[in-house]
């Protein structure tokens, strides 16, 4: 995510606002004003767009239905209910608010496909109501006679004003939703989008960042909604339907969903499109009328061809003139570990555990210590449990029996973003980054985890997170895009979002996996300095050289049990395992 | 004894429009499992469908059934177009951009029709001349007769296609693990085509045999559409099985509530059911259940 520069900014500032006084200083038809109206109140909504879609990356086809909430909010408390515009909007608000959260909860075992459905079934079912309630809605024929806002006393009924008056509360949250992202929020958003079973394991609460993304969605969409409503003082359910969320979703697209800029041109690009059209000379007339035809080619080719949007080109084209970020790699604070209680003792106990896939049993009555403070390794041949049992220790499966304690609490039935939040951190046998962030916005993911002892505020994740790639050497690639990085910084940038929120556990799922000779040494090195700060580590790997290398103690597994268990000399001489790796016919020497 | 009829009558009509979602579901189903993504212009080759018969039958005056076979056959060709054009550029592309360009789709489908037939919904023949039977107080329609019968003899047709036929083996290879597929000479690409052609058939002969019960409209398929993926939801997810017997399902449970409760709300009981089996069932009625790997 590219930060824009102060003086950038306040140049888009005095553009927009001047766009906004536009009316005031030229005669413009009372036309051309609605349509603007109509533009940055869809542009509020798309900004929800921007958020749900964009960031965290979960559809919602249901935009419209929220727009709805605030839109009908208004008008019935201002015509029916003879309540203020803003305690209507308010109330609008509210409770499209938590249908957002209601919705955003679904996405607890569903996503992909089955949101796609959800929402669009929830938009359904709105529009049926709208329709068909008239005791409540006034069905088809709408609602008219909606009150505007009064300001200090001041009633924006001239629409020059009102207008101008809209533009400033969408700069507003323009400004919000543009700074969202560099929050922890935002980077949580991003993270779940990127990989959301990595964003859980490094410690993110993967379901209450959804479910307050689609929140903020909704509320967004209902701010839009409510002033629409208001300035237009007409609405029917037709202004709520379907046709409308494809409208914003498309809009959101064809702009760049990943920005709100991106999210207002889109916006203004789809409203006045068909205006622009209608100036086109009679031999191109027809355009017109196949306009929303064209319209649904426009959404093929922005997905083929632009994929984000026309943001992404000005991007791009911003790039070419970009000078390339230097990272400040002074003052950089070493790395502290959490080792507390270095006198030994059993930091991570496997009692009994087992995990079953329906008659497969991958893992089949595991007992197994580590020590606090040693580096121990699980061994095995392939399809032994190994990874499974990193999978259960990390929370991503439960134990179909026996238990994981962690310092002597039973954690066995906690989320994997709980145990992260106790300090278990892992990597993964195929990285898992959050792949269009830097390698410095990786590193803050992990940083942010619950109950990381260093002060909140991005400052502070900011200079952990640093001291975190400074560790593994990678300090002066911060600000690189991690999918841009080759293979082996990847697996040191993802090694590297573990230490910064010091773990107390670090497991490791194949570390030397797809590392050539140079770069396994290297991570030898890595984790000899590692125990050498008596971190306790709890790894997986083939490479035997390494593992004698750098381990305390080995066990090893077979079949889904342990076979044996002890220091590297022991247990690589042990004719169990050999027979394990090599097979038991013929002579072993 | 009239309360009974009347519900036999109900959930007669109910599990022949449920055949229709059961058609549609079908091609929802064969397309997810071939390219894993959701086809949302599914609905509208069943408009498409309906549409072509419009114009072979009522705009040329080809006897009917030349133009039923017509129908399908561009229906076919179709199909061809649509993969090439819709997904086969994204196909390396995560699932949400070809959802959204099958949106793309089913908007430029819907007002090209609209642009050519305009906005009035036309009327359709029969299959059938015959009004319908009365047995034991029922009456049975003709065109509900028909739509059961060609639904259930396509579902044989299916099953006797995929898992008795080469090609139908090839293709569920393919559906299976793409690249393995590849690997042992079968060429994917055509399999993918030949999977969507099947899809806009299927979809454009429910086009066809819905027409005269709903008339042939603009906004047809996209009603229709929404119903059969939520078929393929309740059934479980990308399972040919449940996509059948969820459409069923869905057909006979909107019938009878949209009878006891309340009609204008018919359209809401699908979706309420929907919602209700996620929360109780999301992996359907013959889906298995999904967790994803390390």
């Amino acid at each position: 995510m590219q930060r824009l520069h102060l003086p950038t900014l306040v140049f888009i500032g005095i553009l927009a606002l001047a766009a906004a006084i536009v009316p005031y200083l030229f005669p413009v038809s009372s036309y051309v004003v609605q349509m603007f109206m109509q533009a940055v109140t869809y542009a509020v909504a798309v900004l929800g767009m921007v958020v749900v879609l964009g960031y965290t990356g979960q559809i919602n086809l249901a935009q419209a239905a929220f727009f709805g909430f605030g839109a009908y909010g208004v008008a019935l408390g201002t015509v029916g209910g003879g309540l203020g515009f803003w305690i209507s909007l308010g109330l609008g608000v509210g409770v499209a608010t938590f249908a957002g959260f209601l919705l955003g909860a679904t996405t607890i075992r569903l996503g992909g496909h089955y949101l796609a459905m959800i929402t669009i079934s929830f938009q359904q079912i709105f529009d049926l109501v709208l329709v068909n309630w008239i005791e409540v809605t006034r069905g088809p024929d709408g609602i008219a006679g909606i009150e505007r806002p009064s300001l200090f006393g001041y009633v924006l009924e001239d629409d020059r004003a009102y207008l101008l008056f809209c533009a400033v509360v969408l700069y507003a949250l323009v400004f919000a939703v543009w700074w969202l992202p560099n929050t922890r929020l935002g980077r949580a958003m991003r993270s779940v989008r990127e990989n959301q079973l990595a964003a859980e394991v490094v410690g993110v609460h993967t379901l209450r960042t959804k479910v307050v993304a689609f929140a903020l969605s909704a509320l967004l969409g209902a701010i839009g909604g409510g002033l629409y409503a208001a300035g237009f003082a007409y609405i029917s359910p037709d202004n709520f339907n379907f046709a409308r969320s494809v409208e914003f979703l498309t809009a959101s697209l064809l702009g760049g969903v990943q920005s709100p800029f991106g999210g207002v041109i889109g916006t203004v690009l789809i409203v006045q499109m068909p205006e622009w059209l209608k100036q086109l000379p009679e031999a191109m007339r027809f355009i017109k009328d196949v306009y929303l035809a064209v319209y649904g080619i426009g959404v093929i080719l922005i997905m083929v061809f632009l994929p984000e949007g026309i943001w992404g080109l000005i991007k791009l084209w911003r790039g070419r003139f970009a000078k390339p970020v230097v990272t400040d790699t002074s003052g950089i604070a070493p790395l502290d570990f959490d080792v507390s209680g270095k006198n030994g003792g059993v930091l991570l106990k496997l009692a009994g555990l087992a995990k079953h896939f329906g008659g497969l049993k991958a893992v089949d009555g595991i007992d197994l210590e580590v020590q606090r403070g040693t580096v121990h390794a699980l061994i095995g041949p392939n399809g032994s449990g190994k990874t499974t049992s990193l999978n259960v220790v990390s929370g991503i499966y439960k134990p179909t029996l026996g238990s994981v304690m962690l310092d002597g609490e039973d954690v066995s039935q906690t989320q994997p973003h709980q145990r992260a939040g106790r300090g278990v951190g892992r990597t993964f046998q195929n990285i898992r980054l959050f792949a269009t962030l830097s390698a410095l916005e990786n590193v803050m993911v992990g940083a942010q985890r619950d109950r990381n002892p260093i002060p909140g505020g991005n400052r502070a994740l900011r200079a952990r997170a640093m001291s975190a790639l400074q560790f593994v050497g990678l300090a002066d690639r911060a600000h690189v895009i991690v999918r841009n990085l080759p293979y082996g910084h990847q697996r040191l940038v993802e090694i590297a979002r573990v230490l910064a929120g010091h773990p107390k556990l670090l497991l490791l799922d194949e570390p030397a996996a797809g590392l050539n000779q140079t770069e396994k040494m290297e991570l030898v090195d890595l984790l000899k300095r590692l125990r050498g700060h008596g971190l306790t580590v709890f790894l997986i790997d083939h490479d035997m050289g390494l593992v004698e290398k750098v381990s305390d103690r080995i066990s090893v597994l077979n079949f889904g049990r342990k076979i044996a268990e002890g220091s590297p000399q022991e247990v690589l001489r042990n004719p169990d395992v050999i027979a394990a790796y090599l097979g038991t016919e013929g002579k072993v020497n | 004894m009239q309360i009974l009829f009347d519900n036999l009558q109900v959930l007669f009509q109910g599990l022949a429009l449920g055949s229709i979602y059961s058609l549609v579901a079908l091609g929802f189903v064969l397309i997810i499992r071939a390219t894993n993504v959701v086809n949302f212009a599914q609905g509208d080759f069943a408009m498409l469908g309906a549409y072509a018969m419009v114009m072979f039958f009522t705009g040329l005056e080809w006897p009917y059934w030349l133009a039923f076979i017509a129908s399908l056959v561009a229906m076919a060709i179709f199909g061809v177009i649509f993969n090439y054009g819709v997904y086969y550029p994204l196909r390396h592309r995560s699932f949400l951009p070809v959802i959204i360009s099958t949106l793309g789709a089913s908007i430029f489908l819907q007002n090209t029709v609209l642009a050519i037939f305009g906005p009035q919904p036309r009327p359709m023949d029969k299959v059938l001349a015959a009004d319908g039977i009365t047995v034991g107080g029922v009456f049975l329609d003709s065109q509900y007769l028909v739509i059961l019968a060609v639904t259930m003899a396509m579902v044989l047709f299916t099953y006797v296609f995929f898992e008795h036929t080469l090609l139908g083996k090839k293709l569920q290879a393919t559906s299976q693990d793409k690249d393995m597929a590849r690997l042992l000479g079968i060429p994917v690409a055509l399999m993918i085509s030949i999977t969507f052609i099947y899809s806009a058939v299927l979809g454009g002969l429910a086009g066809v045999l819905v027409g005269p019960i709903l008339f042939v409209s603009i906004g047809m398929g996209s009603i229709i559409a929404l119903k059969a993926f939520a078929a393929t939801i309740i059934g479980g997810f990308g399972d040919v099985t449940g996509a059948i017997v969820g459409g069923l399902l869905l057909g006979v449970i909107e019938s009878l509530a949209a009878y006891h409760i309340s009609v204008p709300y018919k359209d809401a009981y699908a979706f309420l059911a929907l919602f209700i089996f996620l929360l109780i069932r999301p992996s359907g009625i013959f889906g298995e259940k999904v967790s994803e790997k390390a």
